[in-house]
């Protein structure tokens, strides 16, 4: 939905001046958010729409790092600009080896205040999130969370973030009036992957923290990883096959299951079908679940609601199978397979099955068929 | 020991409907309900309560009609509850609604010291999670944000220890009152009110604080004027430019024939990424 601005509903803003000593402030900054050494994706993600925005405001992008001083943390800078950063601000600290508020939040106001960017963007996640709100209120400046579009406002080079609102059924564009930096947080899986470039190069710049342990309240006693082995990892899956409330029954939902083992898919699902107790809720995909961007993404059953559509919409290629040919579901997909789930699963899973092995012995037979080249322009 | 919760009534989204020609929200008959995620706190400030005895004092910041979400919250155990409403509260983004709330908190802790300030993890209306963290900030008190479960909590000693969701697994902090949580969802199951707290909660006081009652000091910082960020556009979700192709077929079989037919015909790397990726997968199960 990142380009989703209905330029038949014209922007309004109300009017406001920017004070004079907001108006120096210039640059993108992207937070860079890593724990226990796991940089999180949607920190490169940010990078990738930073660089647009940064190109369209003609300024530099730069990733902000705070960690521990060991040198992965500093290896970071590197990933950054390999991303698309021009620049990188890095501040080392032991008590910034693990995420605290207090430490962090003081890092990050100090860099803003001192380097002044007119934009700061962190992800929509726990870390991101605890971290946007803090800073935000210590420099009284605004904050939108949870946006799935950015864009900027060439006539006031004005941030306009996107979100659900009332509930996902509606979305709105949110300005900041006349404050620096102006600040969001955007969900994981939003924005496409960037490409990677690695031997790009880029200026690091170092900034001390003023802060010792023993002025830091909150201690960290421990850290539980998620057993991640047993977790569906439907965020990164490239391929998913989805039911909804129309399979009608906990047992219907093997049907789902059986496609998705012929596709090697994860399986998702809509909110009713969680609420239900059909499926885990950690297959919950949409607003109040987990946004994904699969290259297939088949949904079954589900009648497409704003409140899923947002969190699937970013899927490269998308099929439903619906009874109802006016499901709203269709307006999203590239295919409507208009029919009974309760038979079409089954008989895509063999449909899948036999193709999957016709295409594998064909190839078998007569291996290295030049169709790749063909295929790159189709698309 | 005195615990403050803060909550907000919301329309029970669920029940929106978007008016499909015109986009604007048909809000009539749609009930106001308690903020789900504040039940959450409430139900954990009651827990405490039950275990080793405290007042709990709900508060809101809204529109005089909001009394109905405190007196629920009464009826379910909060020993005191206070509505702070004014009309130039109005129009409130998060900053403007955490300074309110912070401002009334600290006249709230003259009149009985606060250990601890509960809030939901985020409104289903408003749904940022940053009226918790704001409140943390302007008070100066430690921020616990999704906080799973208290494992410790030490009142003479100044003491909390509790589980926070980060990304990768779970925190355990220990940290010092007095704190703000932001509680998780599903961290513990709301009670049902019975019947003498709902007859209590019928003939307790809401009281209302107004901007002086609150202790607000500086009007530019509530309200619209007080708001840093603003709506410019609300709109509808956009179609796909390109219409779906409905595939046909006499039978199930057919129409699934044909569907995988077409796919592949039209994104034929998609079938050689599905092939990888089964590849990929056999490689891993022969692995372990
Ligand atoms: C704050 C909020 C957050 C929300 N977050 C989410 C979220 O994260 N994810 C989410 O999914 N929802 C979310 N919702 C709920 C969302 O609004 C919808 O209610 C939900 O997506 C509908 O799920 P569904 O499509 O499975 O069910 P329904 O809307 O009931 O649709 C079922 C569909 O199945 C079709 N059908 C019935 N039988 C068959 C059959 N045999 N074969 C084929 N088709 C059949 C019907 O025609 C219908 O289109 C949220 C709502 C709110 C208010
Ligand atoms: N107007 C309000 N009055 C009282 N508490 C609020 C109000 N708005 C938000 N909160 C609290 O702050 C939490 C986060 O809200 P939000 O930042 O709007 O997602 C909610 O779960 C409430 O506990």
């Amino acid at each position: 939905m990142s380009d989703a601005l209905d330029s038949a509903k014209p922007i309004k803003k109300p009017k406001r001046v920017l004070p004079e000593h907001f108006k120096s402030y210039t640059g993108v900054w992207v937070f860079i958010e890593h724990e226990r050494g796991h940089v999180h994706p949607v920190s490169w993600e940010l990078l990738g729409k930073g660089r647009l925005l940064a190109d369209s405001l003609g300024v530099t992008l730069a990733g902000v790092v705070l960690g521990g001083t060991d040198e992965t943390v500093r290896a970071l800078t590197d990933e950054a600009i390999a991303y698309g950063a021009d620049q990188c601000y890095l501040m080392q600290s032991e008590v910034l080896a693990d995420y605290r508020n207090q430490p962090y939040t003081a890092g990050m106001t100090t860099l803003v205040n001192t380097y002044q960017p007119e934009v700061l963007l962190l992800g929509a996640t726990t870390q991101g999130r605890d971290l946007a709100g803090s800073v935000a209120t210590t420099l009284l400046t605004g904050l939108t969370a949870d946006c799935t579009g950015l864009e900027i406002d060439m006539s006031d080079r004005s941030l306009l973030s996107s979100r659900p609102t009332f509930g996902g059924s509606l979305m709105c564009t949110i300005v900041n009036l006349a404050t620096r930096p102006q600040m969001a947080t955007v969900r994981p899986r939003v924005m496409p992957m960037p490409e990677r470039m690695d031997g790009r190069s880029g200026e690091v710049i170092t900034h001390a923290l003023d802060l010792t342990e023993d002025a830091v309240v909150t201690k960290q006693v421990d850290f539980i990883p998620d057993a991640r082995a047993d977790k569906p990892q439907l965020a990164f899956s490239d391929f998913i096959v989805s039911g909804g409330r129309g399979l009608a029954k906990p047992e219907n939902f093997d049907k789902v299951f059986d496609l998705a083992r012929v596709l090697g898919a994860e399986v998702g699902a809509s909110r009713p079908a969680v609420h239900a107790g059909w499926v885990d809720p950690e297959r919950q995909v949409g607003q109040s679940g987990k946004t994904v961007r699969p290259k297939f993404y088949l949904a079954a059953g589900i009648s497409g609601a704003v409140q899923h559509r947002v969190g699937m919409e970013g899927a490269d290629v998308i099929a439903a199978i619906n009874l109802d040919a006016k499901a709203p579901i269709f307006d999203i997909a590239n295919y409507a397979l208009v029919g009974n789930a309760l038979e079409l699963l089954p008989a895509l899973r063999d449909a899948f099955a036999r193709r999957l092995a016709a295409t594998r012995a064909h190839r078998a037979a007569a291996p290295a068929e030049p169709v790749a080249t063909e295929t790159e322009e189709r698309n | 020991m005195h615990i403050a919760v803060c909550i907000k009534q919301v329309p029970d989204s669920a029940q929106i409907r978007v008016h499909p020609v015109t986009n604007t929200i048909m809000r009539q008959g749609v009930p106001a309900i308690v903020n789900p995620f504040d039940l959450f706190a409430l139900e954990e400030a009651l827990r405490i309560k039950d275990q080793s005895g405290a007042t709990i004092t709900v508060l809101t910041m809204g529109p005089p009609q909001a009394e109905d979400a405190l007196r629920k919250c009464l009826s379910y155990g909060a020993d005191r509850a206070i509505l702070i409403t004014d009309k130039v509260f109005s129009g409130a983004d998060t900053l403007a609604t955490s300074y309110v709330l912070a401002s009334a908190l600290r006249t709230l802790d003259a009149q009985q010291p606060l250990d601890l300030i509960f809030t939901g993890k985020q409104t289903i209306d408003g749904d940022t999670a940053q009226v918790g963290p704001g409140i943390a900030i302007r008070l100066g008190y430690q921020l616990l944000t999704y906080v799973s479960a208290i494992r410790e909590l030490n009142v003479d000693a100044r003491q909390i220890f509790v589980e926070r969701r980060a990304e990768g697994g779970v925190q355990v902090l220990q940290s010092t009152l007095p704190a703000v949580i932001t509680m998780l969802e599903g961290a513990n199951e709301m009670r049902f009110a019975d019947m003498p707290g709902m007859f209590r909660a019928a003939r307790q006081e809401v009281e209302r604080w107004d901007r002086e009652a609150a202790g607000i000091a500086d009007i530019k910082q509530v309200g619209l004027k007080g708001s840093p960020t603003a709506v410019a556009q609300v709109f509808g979700p956009k179609p796909k430019a390109v219409k779906a192709v409905r595939i046909e077929g006499d039978t199930p079989v057919a129409l699934a024939d044909a569907f995988v037919e077409r796919l592949f015909t039209d994104f034929p790397q998609l079938e050689d990424a599905l092939l990888d990726h089964l590849d990929q997968l056999a490689d891993l199960g022969a692995k372990s």
